[in-house]
């Protein structure tokens, strides 16, 4: 498989939206591929990497935190940016500058960095192809 | 002849515009372009064989490619064999590797 | 690389961010040297409105000093040489006429979108 230079834009925020899921399936389907991965996270995606998004407990199902073991969106992405070197790619992460101020979201997971559109601009025409998920 | 992945995340009684993402869909082809519509989250609701689904009927017989997201399928309980003639089941990677490949993609 | 960005929501989170996001990301990118036109859609074709006003917003003592001024957005972005489109039908669904459009505005209609898209690198529909 030919390697290629992937862009995707996100701007869906954590919790709102399935988008936010089928977009982390493709990058993880990217990254298990060996392809080299751009995200650039607008708007409310901007707390997708969100250093402080914590777990809890489920009473209505009887769980406690542990059992619950509620899945972050940090977490998951700092877990394909791990990966992604073992598969022969990498994943960079991007976050729209602005938006991480207004949300007041900038203290984010490891890796993940701050950027503009002029970012935006610069991965899409390095890539092979890029695919925008808008929020609705 | 140019190659187009359209993502459809939606479902017609969902959301007014779907019939137009078809239509756009079916359009492109009209034009002789190889066109693949991935029908993922809500919008695998359509491919359920039903009145709605003829739609989709209509878009397979021009010649659009109409893919199934697996995962969505499943989150739904939709079996594969209650699914309309000609949706084909897909995974995301196949979706991945069709955008990977340089395909206009467009989410809907 | 020739982009057509596509924007389909409006009005969606205009006041808070005193802008549409779309359009201000394309003005961003444009003034960064980036080759982009845009396509408006669906509800987004009332950004080519002439008369938005969105001024006159307080919560509590606090004003909004800055509204959103979309028409001047779509205007800049006219003017930097960006060809913006609207869809006709749906400018037509929506009543609006050529009069009601702001200048520099160019209707395409659904059925010429394939041969309008076939003239672009990538579609980024937002």
């Amino acid at each position: 498989m030919t390697k290629k230079k992937l862009t995707l834009v996100m701007m869906d925020a954590p919790f709102e939206n399935a988008r936010t899921v089928t977009g982390l399936r493709l990058i993880d389907a990217a990254v298990r591929r060996g392809h080299d991965v751009t995200v650039f996270a607008y708007e409310g995606a901007v707390a997708l990497t969100f250093a402080r998004q914590a777990p809890h407990a489920n009473a209505v199902h009887g769980r406690d935190a542990a059992q619950e073991d509620h899945p972050l969106p940090k977490d998951w992405i700092a877990s394909l940016m791990e990966d992604a070197p073992r598969h022969g790619g990498r994943l960079e992460w991007i976050n729209c500058g602005l938006c991480v101020d207004e949300r007041g979201v900038g203290e984010a997971i490891p890796g993940a960095k701050r950027g503009s559109p002029a970012d935006l601009w610069k991965a899409a025409e390095a890539s092979d192809n890029t695919l925008v998920i808008g929020t609705r | 002849m140019e190659s187009y992945l359209l993502f459809e995340s939606q479902e017609p009684l969902e959301c007014a515009q779907v019939p137009r993402h078809y239509a756009l869909a079916a359009g492109l082809k009209k034009e002789g372009n190889r066109v693949t519509l991935f029908l993922v989250q809500n919008g695998v609701a359509a491919a359920r064989r039903s009145l709605r689904s003829d739609a989709l009927s209509q878009l397979i017989d021009a010649g659009v490619e109409v893919l199934a997201d697996d995962f969505s399928l499943r989150e739904r309980g939709m079996s594969a064999l209650r699914l309309t003639a000609g949706v084909k089941v897909a995974t995301i990677a196949e979706a991945l590797d069709q955008f990977a490949e340089g395909r206009k993609a467009l989410w809907l | 690389m020739k982009t057509l960005q596509i924007v389909t929501a409006a009005y969606r989170c205009n006041i808070e961010e005193q802008d549409d996001p779309v359009l201000w990301i394309s003005q961003a990118m444009k003034a960064g040297g980036a080759d982009l036109h845009l396509l408006l859609e669906g509800q987004a074709v009332d950004y080519a409105a002439k008369g938005q006003e969105a001024s006159g917003l307080s919560f509590g003592g606090k004003k909004q000093t800055q509204p959103p001024r979309i028409e001047d957005d779509l205007k800049r972005l006219v003017a930097t040489g960006a060809q913006v489109f609207a869809l006709d039908e749906d400018v037509a669904a929506r009543g609006l006429e050529r009069a009601d459009l702001i200048e520099g505005i160019k209707g395409v209609s659904r059925a010429d979108l394939a041969r309008l898209f076939a003239g672009y690198n990538q579609i980024w529909r937002w």
